[in-house]
């Protein structure tokens, strides 16, 4: 027999308020002509912005009162992480949010104090996982050793996100052959470590940074007894992250294929008459739901806690679901939209770009099914 | 604990244990898997004697008052008692058409008279009913159903033919799509409906064999048969209103249905079971990595259906579309059905050449059945591709195709 499965889902009235202000958030601070400007700029997105997202405490969502946030649980973050999807808001926020929770879940007493405020607080950090393109291969290359009591890093990282503008990093690395979990900060980079990666979705911001020769006190380490269950714990969070950000894209993606399906005339018919166009969006439709039913499922289960596997498999079957779906539904964006489809001034082109962007982030599809099958299968 | 959610679980365990004490054992003949697929008098003996057996324990027809068989009781406690028939995999509450489209519709439209004289009868399995919409010429284009219906002092004399007429010829009554006005401007106001008996002269219903070799339906023949007017639900010309409204109940899009357990389930976990002695290249099918990745494909979607259904009681996640879920629901699940269940026969090796009748068929053949009648879900009430219409225009809003 297969595993009970788990069908818990549940919404507090308070997540619906969240949800509905981050929604309307969005919608009037990121307009796609905007999102178009900061594709052309440094970072990425607007400081200002930025500011405001401090006052209305979602950089310290998932942080603790005790360390000065507004301690909510990680599955709260879920939809402010989607409705960023849907207008294609793209900000740190999602750098912040792991470094937050690698922290809160591997963090000494002393760190926590130290950096949480800070996140909640403003500052700009992210996470430093990657060593290769290879998100299915745990064993880390990035080493670090001790010399004279200091800990000595060697290697570099890959996609570290908004590296640009952070001001601490939070590198996974090797180090006594276990993974161990590092804060490096910005001044302890040598002046060229950040080389920016020209990425495919460009409303993101990526980086190569090379920590070799870095040096930090031993007092940088995250907890060696929690590192090994929090890294893994960070790709799941990251790929709850990233599949609700691609729920909202799809959704997004949807809505302008709709639109132009009602308004476009051929052979003096509105194209979306036509089953040929009409069908596949209705799939399109089908699979967001099912996108949506998956995510806010994982939120429902996910707390501080370790994940157990039942939350496990609700984070890749929601990341293997959702980015699925971004990809055919930017894909049929594309096609719908006839020879418009094809310019850049279309925003067809922002979805998939942002759909091939989001399969490969903390593992793509495959690699969360294959994990997934010894867990339902065996 | 709160008061009523102590009342549930309690339901949940008598409903539990009654089913664990009452479940039938071998029959000694294959049962039906949906209530499409009775084909045989002792089939369908043993399923009215079961349906009355589960009315008189409480378990169906909870929701409808108590003046009409019903027990007056809120939605949830049915859907609890149709949670653990299915958990236990009794057999089904075979009356289909009567507890779950005529009788929400009578519950819903009909006269006291009509509440009366129908609805407790549906409930016990004493009357049949059955569904005259599709004609041999009108499948998905029900709005042009010919079949007519003559006025003819308190008569209606009706005349035409109706196709794939579940229990056509067990049935004591039909809900009848028929023509009283072949003259209007829009073919949908031509159109009336009736609670018609099927015991009068002119009426005869021939058994249609399916791709499965089995029975379970009918083609019914109207040759001036006479029916009373008091027949007739609603006006004349409302009936293509009624008949939709009869659709939300048949697909799920509304409630009211005595029980909607009217098939037993096939789930993943039956198929992982069959499967697990197969063999593929000498190794354990299981082991193959193509066969994993498409089998977590395939419980993702069956745990989306779950999820789904799910999250369509929380209205601040369905804010999007907010009747996509119950719209797509029927599509979604017969295709899902459908496609595992081919799978299934796919992953047999050699033996899924094999069908019901030989001895070293899988399962009996259970797959390769099950597979063929899946298609009475994905046509019957509507095929998959009209589903995906009505999706596209009510839910996005898509102009009509």
């Amino acid at each position: 027999m297969t595993r009970e499965m788990n069908y818990a889902l549940s919404f507090s009235d308070e997540q619906a308020m969240i949800m509905k202000a981050a929604r309307e958030f969005c919608r009037k601070q990121s307009p796609i002509t905007a999102v178009r400007e900061w594709v052309e700029t440094e970072n990425g997105f607007d400081g200002k912005l930025w500011d405001k997202m401090v006052e209305l405490g979602w950089l310290g969502a998932a942080i603790p009162e005790e360390f000065g946030g507004v301690g909510l649980e990680i599955g709260s973050v879920v939809s402010i992480a989607e409705n960023m999807g849907r207008y294609m808001f793209s900000t740190p926020f999602f750098s912040i949010t792991l470094v937050a929770q690698a922290i809160l879940r591997a963090g000494t007493e002393a760190q926590k104090k130290s950096w949480l405020p800070k996140i909640a607080d403003g500052t700009i950090a992210t996470i430093a996982l990657l060593d290769n393109e290879d998100w299915g291969n745990d064993d880390i290359t990035c080493s670090t050793t001790e010399e004279n009591g200091k800990l000595v890093l060697k290697g570099a990282k890959w996609f570290v996100t908004d590296a640009g503008v952070s001001e601490f990093f939070i590198v996974s690395t090797k180090y006594q052959n276990t993974p161990a979990l590092v804060i490096v900060t910005r001044e302890q980079l040598a002046e060229d470590a950040c080389t920016r990666q020209t990425l495919i979705d460009e409303t993101k911001r990526a980086f190569k940074v090379d920590f070799s020769g870095v040096r930090v006190e031993k007092s940088e380490l995250l907890d060696p007894a929690a590192s090994e269950a929090t890294l893994r714990d960070l790709k799941l969070i990251g790929a709850l992250l990233v599949a609700a950000e691609a729920t909202g894209s799809a959704a997004a993606a949807l809505d302008t294929i709709v639109d132009y399906l009602k308004n476009r005339k051929q052979f003096d018919k509105l194209i979306g008459s036509y089953q040929a166009l009409k069908h596949p969006t209705v799939e399109v439709l089908n699979q967001t739901e099912n996108s949506r039913s998956f995510v806010y499922h994982a939120a429902t289960i996910l707390g501080e806690a370790p994940l157990d596997t039942d939350m496990e498999i609700a984070c890749r079957m929601a990341k293997a679901q959702a980015t699925e779906t971004l990809l055919f539904a930017g894909d049929r964006a594309v096609q719908f939209h006839g020879g418009m489809g094809f310019t850049y001034e279309c925003d067809a082109q922002l979805y998939i770009r942002r759909a091939q962007w989001s399969q490969q982030q903390f593992g793509d599809a495959y690699h969360h099914r294959k994990r997934l099958a010894p867990l339902l299968l065996d | 604990m709160a008061e009523g959610q102590k009342d549930l679980q309690e339901f949940r365990a008598e409903v539990s244990a009654w089913m664990k004490a009452n479940k039938p054992v071998a029959t000694g003949f294959l049962l039906p898997q949906t209530f499409m697929e009775v084909g045989s008098e002792e089939q369908l003996d043993f399923l009215r004697k079961w349906q009355r057996k589960v009315y008189d324990a409480g378990y169906i027809g909870i929701t409808w008052p108590e003046e009409y068989g019903g027990r007056g009781l809120p939605a949830v406690y049915q859907q609890i008692a149709d949670q653990e028939m299915a958990r236990h995999r009794v057999p089904i509450m075979f009356n289909v058409i009567g507890l779950g489209w005529a009788g929400p519709l009578i519950l819903k439209d009909g006269t006291d008279a009509e509440k009366q004289k129908y609805l407790k009868r549906i409930l016990t399995g004493e009357d049949i009913w059955c569904q005259g919409f599709s004609e041999p010429d009108h499948g998905s284009d029900l709005g042009n159903a010919q079949t007519s219906a003559v006025r003819e002092g308190d008569e209606y004399i009706i005349n035409g033919s109706k196709i794939w007429t579940t229990f056509g010829n067990y049935s004591k009554y039909m809900i009848l799509l028929a023509r009283t006005n072949s003259e209007t401007e829009r073919k949908y106001d031509g159109l009336s409906f009736f609670l018609s008996p099927m015991d009068v002269p002119g009426i005869t219903a021939t058994p249609i064999k399916k791709i499965s070799g089995e029975y379970g339906f009918t083609e019914t023949f109207f040759d001036n048969a006479r029916i009373p007017v008091s027949c007739l639900m609603g006006e004349e010309g409302q009936g293509w209103r009624v008949a939709m409204q009869t659709l939300q109940f048949e697909r799920s899009a509304e409630g009211g249905q005595a029980t909607q357990y009217n098939s037993t389930r096939v789930t993943m976990d039956d198929l992982l079971l069959s499967l697990r002695n197969t063999h593929r290249d000498g190794q354990p099918l299981l082991e193959d990595p193509i066969v994993r990745d498409n089998l977590v494909k395939f419980l993702m979607e069956e745990k989306a259906l779950g999820l789904s259904a799910a999250r369509s009681q929380i209205p601040a996640l369905c804010s999007d579309y907010p009747f996509a879920i119950p719209l797509s629901h029927k599509i979604r699940v017969t295709e899902f059905a459908r496609r595992m269940r081919q799978y299934g026969i796919s992953l047999q090796g050699a033996k899924g050449g094999l069908y019901v009748g030989d001895a070293d068929a899988v399962e009996g053949g259970f797959w390769q059945r099950s597979y063929f009648n899946s298609f009475s879900s994905t046509i019957g009430g509507g095929t998959s591709q009209i589903q995906a219409n009505i999706i596209g225009e009510r839910v996005l809003g898509l102009p009509k195709s």
